[in-house]
């Protein structure tokens, strides 16, 4: 089970596949619940979506550009405890190494997508992978993140 | 890396995998480095699967550069200043790591 507190970062990209927007704003209250500080770091349209769909900001906090965090992570202005990174695509996967190499935050792949199994075996660096074929059902790919996070009834 | 964008590199492969790009690089230029993410590559920092290969073919500088809705390109970028800072960031890496393997023993 996760430890609580702490700061956590989302990692999310082209938000094509529907599941990503759900989860994102999911994992965003299960871990503010649980005393983390959480920053998502996607591109504009993935952030736009979450932004329009939390006006209030119950679930969001802090977001910031995907390639800014990257940036501000390799020159050490910002270091993170756990990693949630989000992929469907090869793209996907390139920038979770990104994110595995320059940090030393323990990594989450969360991979969903139809071709999500294909995908999890190019995932050769150190993580936690959970992975589900889920495009536009989140239930599946929750459903493990439950299970490996301890969040599970 | 919007910045890449604006030097107006050619596109010499679209839409690929990122290992693709590595496989092209490595069999296409005469001298291919080999660097980690993060690297820093015309003012931007790399995205990548380490470990990611430049080449450099005269004085061109082939790169691989990965978009987050698009995929993984391939480009080419002219920049003979770029060319040397890359050649001597590598040696000084690899200088760095010798040194540190030295330590350890």
């Amino acid at each position: 089970m996760l430890k609580s507190g702490g700061r956590a970062l989302l990692l999310i990209g082209c938000p094509e596949v529907p599941v990503q927007t759900s989860l994102a704003l999911y994992l965003c209250s299960r871990l503010r619940m649980n005393g983390w500080e959480v920053v998502v770091a996607g591109t504009g349209a993935a952030l736009k979506l979450l932004e329009v769909a939390d006006p209030e900001g119950h679930y969001l906090s802090e977001t910031m550009d995907l390639d800014d965090c990257i940036a501000k992570a390799v020159e050490g202005e910002i270091a993170f405890d756990i990693c949630f990174a989000f992929m469907h695509s090869d793209a996907g996967v390139t920038y979770g190494a990104t994110i595995s190499s320059i940090s030393s935050a323990r990594i989450y792949a969360l991979i969903y997508g139809r071709e999500a199994e294909k995908l999890a075996e190019m995932v050769e660096y150190d993580c936690e992978k959970i992975v589900a074929k889920a495009v536009h059902n989140p239930a599946p790919l929750k459903i493990r993140l439950d299970k490996v996070m301890g969040w599970a009834a | 890396m919007g910045c890449i964008e604006a030097l107006k590199p050619e596109v010499v492969l679209s839409r690929i995998s990122f290992k693709e790009a590595r496989e092209y690089i490595e069999s296409h230029a005469p001298e291919v480095h080999h660097v980690n993410p993060g690297f820093k590559l015309f003012g931007e920092y790399l995205i990548g699967v380490p470990p990611i290969a430049i080449g450099i073919e005269d004085d061109n500088i082939l790169f691989p550069f990965t978009k987050p809705c698009y995929g993984t390109f391939v480009l080419r970028l002219k920049d003979i200043a770029e060319v040397e800072r890359l050649r001597l960031a590598v040696s000084e890496e690899m200088k760095k790591a010798i040194k540190g393997r030295g330590k350890r023993r």
